[in-house]
Formats: structure tokens, C-alpha cells, sequence
């Protein structure tokens, strides 16, 4: 199959959720580069491709897509016969599963997470600013109300979504890499099974190839 | 004899759009209430059911299952012969179609959602419920959201549909926001000329129709 294209850069997050599909079935593919802070994002050609002015965008032949959770499932369904299977879709009860922790990472993990990333890191990194504390501190609040739903769940549970590893647990990587490069880190200490969980699916070669090209690597 | 029981208010963004998808599917559930002035929805038996406390939650003989957009898919994936058959994306499916409607899907719920979702608790829940409305957060809101219809304005001038041709669960999940929000400011959408097109046929489904008049049913 020929390569896909994929418009974004390896230090973002969404773009990481996407690679690491790509690197999870041994898919050949482009990562072209957006200069965003040339505003390349807000420009036409890239409007083209996603109209929200975000990355990444896929390019695959006469297909483009955007939103990193919507690519995510096309490679792994396109690729489906390189063997991992991500997304159960064989199995109305699993891949329900998927759907669900995918939807959680989505609604309750991402939005508590990710402030914490951008105050803390985000902000003094790319715009030379000062973190807003209070937003870190009410964030993480509500991360930790997340991470005990989490706990609990991975305590009767290898994986989110079941005992296979899937979409669901992988879409969770990007954030946290970076939440691991901050200060916060350390809340994860509380929750012993969550914590087990990140150190196993971070061993997969495929999040240490991502992780090399993210920030603080 | 419905196997299928949805937990939750029709009163609730999140549980109307788990309705809506039941009745464009035809599916027969039973509705079962969850008092949450009284904190039924933080009650160890429900949260045995929705770990985060919160609705809608979904069981059938197989399984449960919550977050509202993963039991839409849900249903469609168990139901494929019944109702309306090109909610996942085209009657003869195909991975394309399915990709347009994640795509869009997405955009529902990583950008149409939180801005609307805000608008909705300042406009329709704080009043209800007594809570003091903040001007700078549904000015900031109103303008995020207003960025984001614009996008679609652009894409329905363009497609029937938020996906394609066809009505899917894209275009489905605005409905529950989507009705609250027009309510109470209809120039957001309708001063649109593609968007306001769009509100008004997606809204005169029947089956969000059934939606509504649950909605607006007495209680008791």
C-alpha cells in the first residue's frame, strides 16, 4: 500500500495519538511538517485539509480526514490485516468497550489533563508565559477524581477496555507523556494500578518510538 | 419486550441523544429514572453501572454500557436491520462512509460540544436551578461556538449532511444541544443560512420529535 500523509509534527499530541496507530501496525507513512507558529495551520491549504485549522490531517490517495481519534480508527481499520487489532470490532461486546474508554478518555480524562499540560508546560515552553496556577490546581482535582474511577477499574481490568490492550489506552498516552514532564507527575502515585498500567503500555515499542519525538525526550 | 433499559431524565443533553438514536433505530427500551436531586446518579448500585457518576447509562441481556456517543454506536452496531441503517454511514457501509461520520462525530464532541455544553448550563440550567449565570462565560462561549458553526455554515453549503447525503449520528448528536440553545438565542443557528437549512430539517425528525414530547412530558 502506498504511504499515507500525515500533516502535523511529532511534538504534538494529537499528531502522537495518530503515529502511534501508524507504528502500532507497521503502516508506511509521511509526516509533513506544519510551521505553527507561522500560522501555517490558519492557512488555506492547510483550512483544505482540516477546516478547523488543527492538526494532524491524513492524507490517504483522494481521502482527507481530520480529528486524531477519527484517523486513529481509519488506519487501524484500513490496516486491519497487519494483525493488531485495536478496536474489537469482530466482537460486539468488546468493541463496545473500546467505544466506551475511548469516549472516557475523550469526555472525563482529556479535558482534566489536558490544562495541566498546557498551563505547565505549554505555556512557558512555546509562549514564554507564566502557568495560571489556579487552573492547574482545580484541573488536577478533577484528574484525580478521574484516576480513581480509572483505579478501580484497572484494579478488575488489565486494560481499560477489557484484557487486550486497544484504541482506548493508546489515545491516553499523548497527555500523559507530557503530564510525566511536569511537576504534576507525581499524582500518579496514588494510584498504584494506573501507574502499572502506563509503565506496561509505555514499555510497547511503538509508544517509545512516538516518546522520542515528543518534547523531553 | 424490551431487553434494552436506558438510565436517566429525557430532561438531560447526554440521555436525549441515547433516545434519539433509539427511536431513529426502532429499538423498544424501557426508560429507567435516576433521581438526582436526590444524588441517585452517586449511589454504589448506579455506579456500578456509570463508574463517573453520571447519565446516561445502557444495559441490555449483554451488556452495559455508558458515554452517550459510545451507546448511540452501540446500538448501531447491534441493531443493523432495524430503523434507519445509514446513521453509521451509508446503507451499504463501506469504511469511507463510516470514517466521515467518526470524522464528524469528533468534531461534535471535541469542539461543537464544550462551547454548547457551557451555553446550555448558563442559558437553560442555571436559571432552572437557581445558580448565578456568569456574562463573561457565555460571551466567551457564544463566540467559540460562533467560530465553530461558522466551520459548519461552510461544510453544509457544501453536503447535506455533516457526513455526507445521508443523516448520521454527526449530524444526530447536535440535536440535544442544538434544541436548547435555539430555544433560548435561535440567531446562533438560523441567522446561518446552511446551518439554519440544516437545524431545521435534522429537528423535524420524528424521532427527535418523540425525543421532545418525552421532554416535555409531565412529571409523575
Amino acid at each position: 500500500m502506498a504511504a499515507v500523509k500525515i500533516y502535523g509534527k511529532p511534538i504534538s499530541t494529537c499528531t502522537a495519538r495518530v503515529l502511534l496507530c501508524l507504528e502500532e501496525v507497521g503502516a508506511e507513512y509521511q509526516l509533513v511538517s506544519i510551521n505553527m507558529p507561522s500560522g501555517e495551520h490558519k492557512g488555506p491549504a492547510h483550512l483544505a485539509r482540516n477546516p478547523f485549522g488543527q492538526i494532524p490531517a491524513l492524507e490517504d490517495g483522494d481521502l482527507v480526514l481530520f480529528e486524531s481519534r477519527a484517523i486513529s480508527k481509519y488506519v487501524l481499520r484500513k490496516y486491519k490485516e497487519s494483525g493488531t487489532d485495536l478496536l474489537k470490532e469482530g466482537n460486539l461486546a468488546e468493541s463496545a468497550m473500546v467505544e466506551v474508554w475511548l469516549e472516557a478518555e475523550s469526555q472525563q480524562y482529556n479535558p482534566a489533563i489536558s490544562p495541566i499540560v498546557y498551563q505547565s508546560l505549554i505555556v512557558p515552553k512555546m509562549y514564554g508565559g507564566t502557568p495560571d496556577q489556579a487552573i492547574i490546581d482545580s484541573s488536577l482535582e478533577k484528574l484525580k477524581k478521574v484516576l480513581e474511577v480509572y483505579e478501580a477499574r484497572l484494579s478488575k481490568s488489565k486494560y481499560l477496555a477489557g484484557n487486550f490492550f486497544s484504541l482506548a489506552d493508546l489515545s491516553h498516552f499523548p497527555f500523559t507523556r507530557y503530564l510525566m514532564i511536569t511537576p504534576y507527575a507525581s499524582v500518579f502515585e496514588s494510584y498504584p494500578h494506573v501507574k502499572a498500567w502506563w509503565e506496561d503500555i509505555t514499555s510497547r515499542p511503538a509508544f517509545k518510538k512516538v516518546s522520542a519525538g515528543m518534547l523531553g525526550s | 419486550m424490551a431487553s434494552v433499559t436506558v438510565y436517566g431524565t429525557p430532561l438531560s443533553p447526554a440521555v436525549s441523544r441515547v433516545l434519539a438514536c433509539l427511536f431513529e433505530k426502532d429499538v423498544d427500551f424501557k426508560l429507567a429514572p435516576v433521581d438526582m436531586a436526590k444524588g441517585q446518579h452517586k449511589s454504589p448500585d448506579f455506579l456500578k453501572l456509570q463508574p463517573f457518576g453520571q447519565v446516561p447509562a445502557f444495559q441490555d441481556e449483554l451488556t452495559t454500557v455508558f458515554e452517550s456517543r459510545a451507546i448511540c454506536k452501540y446500538i448501531c452496531n447491534k441493531y443493523p436491520e432495524k430503523g434507519n441503517q445509514t446513521l453509521m454511514g451509508g446503507r451499504d457501509g463501506g469504511l469511507l462512509a463510516q470514517t466521515s461520520v467518526d470524522q464528524w462525530l469528533e468534531a461534535e464532541g471535541q469542539s461543537f460540544n464544550p462551547p454548547s455544553s457551557a451555553l446550555v448550563f448558563q442559558l437553560a440550567f442555571a436559571p432552572m436551578f437557581g445558580f448565578k449565570q456568569d456574562p463573561a462565560a457565555i460571551e466567551q462561549n457564544e463566540a467559540k461556538l460562533a467560530n465553530v458553526l461558522d466551520v459548519y455554515d461552510r461544510r453544509l453549503g457544501e453536503s447535506k449532511f455533516l457526513a455526507g447525503d445521508d443523516f448520521t449520528l454527526a449530524d444526530l448528536a447536535h440535536l440535544p444541544n442544538g434544541h436548547i440553545l435555539v430555544s433560548k438565542n435561535e440567531d446562533l443557528f438560523m441567522s446561518r443560512k446552511n446551518v439554519g437549512r440544516w437545524w431545521v430539517e435534522i429537528s423535524a425528525r420524528p424521532a427527535w420529535k418523540k425525543v421532545v414530547e418525552m421532554q416535555n412530558a409531565p412529571l409523575g
